[in-house]
């Protein structure tokens, strides 16, 4: 009887539950809560490291679209294709890639996933060597080498530091490495699907894969939709690093300058840390964006 | 026609329906398996196959040099590689084991002790999984430079041990353990460090085995603490070093390019084999990973 109450004591109200969260929380809170607070206390600054910071109202927000040439006409467009094609393309070929492998026998779906999964491994930036060799950019270059070859291009093109062709190898890398966490929980997600949900489909009217797809799987593993779409996209601006470890900072040209790329160069290069700042808060803002769209479309309602 | 009946995922057997789903996906499979294979031969290339013109895919005859000139390499600084192991070893070591004990205490506690502040605190977390961390580069570095941890171990460590991904996968896994199991340890009078410890642990181990594996990507490769909180060249880790010998002015040597393919390759090799030995796992948890 007594033991009874205990628990029930527990059940309401335990104190011991803090000192659990504690460790976790107290780590949490000063490397990764807190940052985000003073990113967006020092984008009203300005601040050069050396001296305290100057309160500056909104000025680094209105330089920004105002009179920051470079964001306006390089990094926030570059920025917004990338997004949209490593990102939400990046999404929508993950999870097409992992209904494919869902359909598939257990022993070629383990090897596909894992070659798919494996770039995300050490992030596409760790890997920047290899692109540095594949694309050199003489011909002793591996791809211009084999379009020379094949008789696509005449003369060895300077892959790296050429504007035009800068941001679509960023962006093929950027899809190269995105089959990440996101991928395997969509995976997973499709296997878990109660298969009587397809049986009462099929009784319903549902006529093919596709009408399947669309009125039975996908809403039954919205959480996990969601989880990848947040990963997803969270992935793919913190590979964004990779065009600077390609081509330097800045890009030739801010051919393939994206927000990140933008940060640093103010931040590390410039020490401009208001304003940094103020870049960082705009890039929480847009991956903010695009996770409430997520959440829109994937949230379940009550 | 028949009436479409409906069809499961994970069939058991091959079946011809099957092929153009192997149509799509493999081709795809080969474009990402191929920059992988290469590096890989890239890094058991003789130097004349380095040189060679034009330059060959396939290493014909594979040789250990590039491994040979990797650990012979020293910095200028004098460094032997072998510290850069140790510093790697002993860094990523105490950062997966923290952050796993404190990920799981933290995993417990929010899914299965009740108090004020719980929810408020796993929202907090499922709102940090947006933050991309290289957004809040410099404000980490200010925070580590005020704590006086710059040039110190600590620095390598303490910032990499919260991981909210983690956390959040081995939340939604705690979620699972059934609260009778939970109640019935109670009435036999047990603690919380008890029940966590012969309870929870045991039947959370699949999403424990996924976090290892997210957290010890996130060390095993992490540049930004050697780049920006440590100035002695002697504390800095293995990913500082295999990333200096793949910057630019050592690949555009075609030598240089052998050693750094041999670099990349020892940093991704330690993910890929535990991925490979805890992949079960993995897909075992992802299976809960979905946020409501």
């Amino acid at each position: 009887m007594q033991n009874s109450k205990r628990v029930g004591r527990r059940s309401h109200s335990n104190k011991n539950g803090y000192l659990f969260v504690l460790p976790y929380a107290l780590l949490f809170v000063i490397f990764i809560l807190a940052p985000v607070v003073i990113a967006v206390i020092l984008s009203f600054t300005n601040f050069n490291t050396i001296q305290k910071p100057e309160y500056k109202g909104l000025l680094n927000y209105i330089n920004l679209i105002t009179s920051d040439d470079t964001f306006m006409k390089f990094v926030l467009p570059n920025t917004v294709k990338y997004a949209l094609i490593v990102g939400v393309g990046g999404y929508i070929l993950s999870f097409l890639l992992a209904w494919a492998l869902a359909n598939m026998t257990k022993g070629p779906r383990t090897i596909f996933a894992l070659i798919l999964y494996s770039p995300s491994m050490t992030s596409g930036v760790a890997m920047s060597v290899l692109w540095k060799i594949l694309f050199t950019g003489d011909q002793t270059g591996y791809i211009n080498s084999w379009l020379m070859n094949l008789g696509i291009i005449d003369e060895p093109i300077i892959w790296l530091s050429n504007a035009k062709f800068l941001l679509p190898i960023v962006i093929i890398i950027g899809l190269w490495s995105s089959m990440g966490v996101g991928f395997l929980a969509i995976l997973a997600g499709l296997l878990n699907v109660d298969e009587s949900l397809y049986e009462a489909a099929a009784i319903d009217g549902v006529k093919n894969r596709f009408q399947e797809m669309i009125y039975v799987t996908i809403p039954s593993m919205k959480p996990q939709m969601l989880f990848a779409a947040v990963m997803q996209i969270v992935g793919a601006f913190q590979n964004g690093q990779i065009s600077t470890l390609l081509a330097g900072n800045p890009t030739p040209g801010y051919s393939a300058q994206l927000i990140v790329n933008h940060i640093e160069d103010y931040g590390f290069i410039r020490y401009e840390m208001g304003y940094a700042a103020a870049i960082s808060v705009v890039l929480l803002l847009i991956v903010q964006i695009f996770s409430s769209v997520s959440k829109n479309l994937f949230a379940e309602k009550d | 026609m028949a009436a479409y009946k409906g069809h499961r995922m994970n069939p058991d057997k091959f079946e011809k329906s099957q092929i153009k789903l192997y149509i799509f996906v493999i081709p795809l499979v080969i474009i990402t398996g191929l920059p992988i294979v290469f590096i890989i031969f890239h890094a058991f290339k003789p130097m004349e196959e380095l040189f060679a013109f034009p330059p060959k895919f396939i290493t014909l005859h594979p040789t250990l040099d590039n491994f040979r000139k990797l650990f012979k390499a020293t910095r200028s600084a004098g460094i032997p590689l072998s510290k850069y192991v140790f510093n790697s070893v002993v860094v990523t070591g105490i950062v997966v084991f923290a952050s796993l004990l404190f990920s799981t205490m933290a995993s417990y506690s929010l899914s299965k002790l009740k108090y004020k502040g719980r929810s408020t605190m796993l929202k907090i977390n499922e709102l940090a999984l947006m933050f991309v961390p290289v957004a809040v580069m410099i404000p980490r570095y200010l925070i580590v430079n005020k704590m006086g941890l710059v040039d110190t171990y600590f620095a390598q460590i303490l910032p990499l041990i919260p991981l909210p991904v983690a956390l959040f996968l081995l939340k939604q896994f705690t979620d699972q353990v059934p609260d009778s199991l939970i109640e019935a340890a109670y009435m036999d009078g047990a603690k919380e460090w008890q029940i966590y410890l012969k309870i929870i642990i045991p039947m959370i181990k699949p999403a424990i085995a996924t976090a290892a594996i997210l957290v010890f990507q996130q060390v095993w490769t992490n540049l930004e603490a050697s780049n920006y909180y440590i100035n002695d060249d002697s504390l800095k880790t293995l990913a500082f070093y295999m990333n200096t010998l793949t910057s630019t002015s050592t690949t555009n040597t075609v030598a240089g390019q052998g050693i750094a393919a041999a670099a990349s390759l020892i940093m991704f090799l330690p993910n890929l084999i535990l991925f490979c030995i805890l992949q079960k796992n993995v897909m075992n948890t992802m299976a809960h990973s979905g946020i409501k």
